[in-house]
């Protein structure tokens, strides 16, 4: 029963914004991927290089979901690659949303 | 007067005796890319002799030479170019040339640093003494794979446009630029050590363009066209680097894009004669100095694998896990020692390239780029 109350208790959550919140730790993994990795085209500063900047001014205008896709499933044509099979949708998500809002420096 | 002049002397002596005279062929730099830092090392001791700091955004960084071996450009990610005077560890000139940049090269007599712009496109020409700007040549495109040719020349690609520019800088103050139509997103370009082709690496198509720049009248052929043979290619986490020509006899070996393979071409008709599989895929493909090697580093997620391909056999013979994120490698002048970058390590390791042994291991915050002195007297470094 407690069990099914903690459950029931995870999922209320889920529907709150704090659902799509990556653990810390990976958190952690995520802000290096993105500085480090997508830095190698975007810039470690994200003020892009061969990929567009992704600095909350570069991006205010951009819808979400267009900007989660892109992350997501990449952008034919470019040199965005799909990132789906290193990250999730819900973690694409939560970056996106820390680009737009000014993204974390990456603590060494 | 005979006083005065050993007072000088002595004045000259004591400022030898606290640095005392030494060349510069065995020493080198690291970017350290998050510190906006160089570290100045020491490749027959094995050492960081000291560090440089004020170089601005260094995520994407790389060095050219003087002739003399004492001055490095370095070309960083925010546009700043500086002049680092490796014996006295200083700054010696630094201006803020672009918006955003890519790298750069110097002029066969070295009188001439060029750098190469995403934004805005371009390139521009500074004096490399001073680093005053002489001129610059607008391309409306993202510039990659920028390389010297003799006659104080410059091929680069344009990402946007799809062509291959060359441009002479006879005088410097007035650039004369040729165009050739290259193919879809060149992504990077080198040229050959005697400084005859020019190739530029295609992102959109599957193959290689390549200018014979004795013979430009003739324009940009198209080279190992369909080696993924419309099969579609793995995403590209991060672009192979051309820069840095692996040849090994009459063979070529260049990364393939999309693939884990590295291609091998027969130099004399610029046909594929052979795919080598290897870990991942390739962003570095370099050939010891002896041409019986070819060293190779990966792409993420592949990036902590290193591959050893023997010349001879034409196969994989090694395969090493120096660190974390290896982003480059460099080799000692005649290469009997590769250095290698770890950049989630945050150190730089050391081998030997006979034994394979993990000879030392050097601290570094974030190290990329590893560049040593001997790339001064070569032809596209």
């Amino acid at each position: 029963m407690r069990r099914m109350t903690f459950l029931i208790g995870l999922l209320a959550l889920s529907g709150a914004v704090v659902a799509s919140e990556p653990a810390t730790a990976r958190q952690k993994e995520l802000i290096h991927l993105v500085r480090q990795d997508c830095g190698s085209c975007h810039g470690m500063q994200l003020t892009g290089g061969l990929g567009l900047p992704l600095t909350p001014e570069a991006l205010k205008d951009k819808p979400f979901e267009g900007l989660v896709a892109t992350v997501v499933y990449g952008r034919p044509g470019t040199a965005m690659p799909p990132w789906k099979s290193i990250i999730t949708e819900q973690e694409a998500e939560w970056i996106v949303r820390a680009l737009v809002a000014g993204f974390p420096e990456d603590v060494r | 007067m005979k006083a005065l002049l050993i007072g000088v002397t002595t004045l000259l002596l004591a400022g030898c005796a606290q640095q005392p005279l030494r060349g510069t062929g065995d020493l080198g730099i690291v970017i350290e890319r998050a510190d906006g830092r160089v570290a100045v090392v020491d490749t027959t001791a094995r050492t960081v002799l000291g560090h440089i700091a004020g170089l601005g955004d260094l995520s994407h960084a790389s060095t050219v030479f003087s002739r003399d071996g004492r001055y490095a450009y370095v070309f960083g990610r925010d546009g700043g170019l500086t002049k680092v005077d490796i014996l006295q560890q200083r700054i010696d000139k630094r201006v803020m040339q672009a918006g955003n940049s890519i790298g750069g090269a110097i002029s066969q007599d070295g009188r001439l640093v060029v750098a190469q712009n995403y934004t805005p496109g371009g390139i521009k020409v500074f004096d490399a003494q001073t680093l005053e700007l002489l001129s610059e040549v607008p391309t409306q495109s993202k510039v990659v794979g920028l390389a010297d040719l003799t006659g104080q020349r410059f091929a680069y690609a344009l990402f946007d446009k799809g062509e291959i520019w060359v441009t002479d800088l006879t005088d410097p103050r007035a650039p004369k630029t040729q165009k050739y139509p290259a193919g879809l997103q060149p992504y990077d370009g080198l040229v050959t050590p005697d400084g005859r082709y020019y190739m530029a690496g295609l992102f959109g198509e599957d193959g290689i363009a390549l200018l014979d720049t004795w013979h430009p009248e003739a324009g940009a052929r198209k080279i190992l066209e369909n080696y993924g043979k419309g099969q579609e290619k793995l995403p590209v986490f991060k672009m192979p680097h051309l820069r840095g020509w692996a040849v090994a006899g009459n063979q070529a070996y260049l990364p393939a894009i999309g693939r884990h393979e590295v291609l091998v071409v027969d130099k004399s008709n610029w046909r594929e004669t052979r795919r080598i599989s290897v870990k991942g895929q390739p962003v570095f493909v370099m050939a010891r100095p002896d041409g019986r090697q070819v060293w190779v580093n990966f792409a993420f997620p592949d990036n902590g694998w290193v591959q050893v391909i023997d010349t001879l056999k034409g196969e994989v013979v090694q395969t090493l896990q120096p660190g974390k994120a290896i982003l480059h490698m460099e080799f000692t002048p005649r290469g009997e020692h590769v250095w290698l970058s770890a950049r989630d390590d945050h150190t730089v390791s050391v081998y030997d390239t006979q034994t394979f042994q993990r000879l030392t291991t050097l601290p570094a915050q974030s190290p990329s780029g590893i560049f040593f002195t001997s790339r001064a007297a070569r032809t596209g470094f």
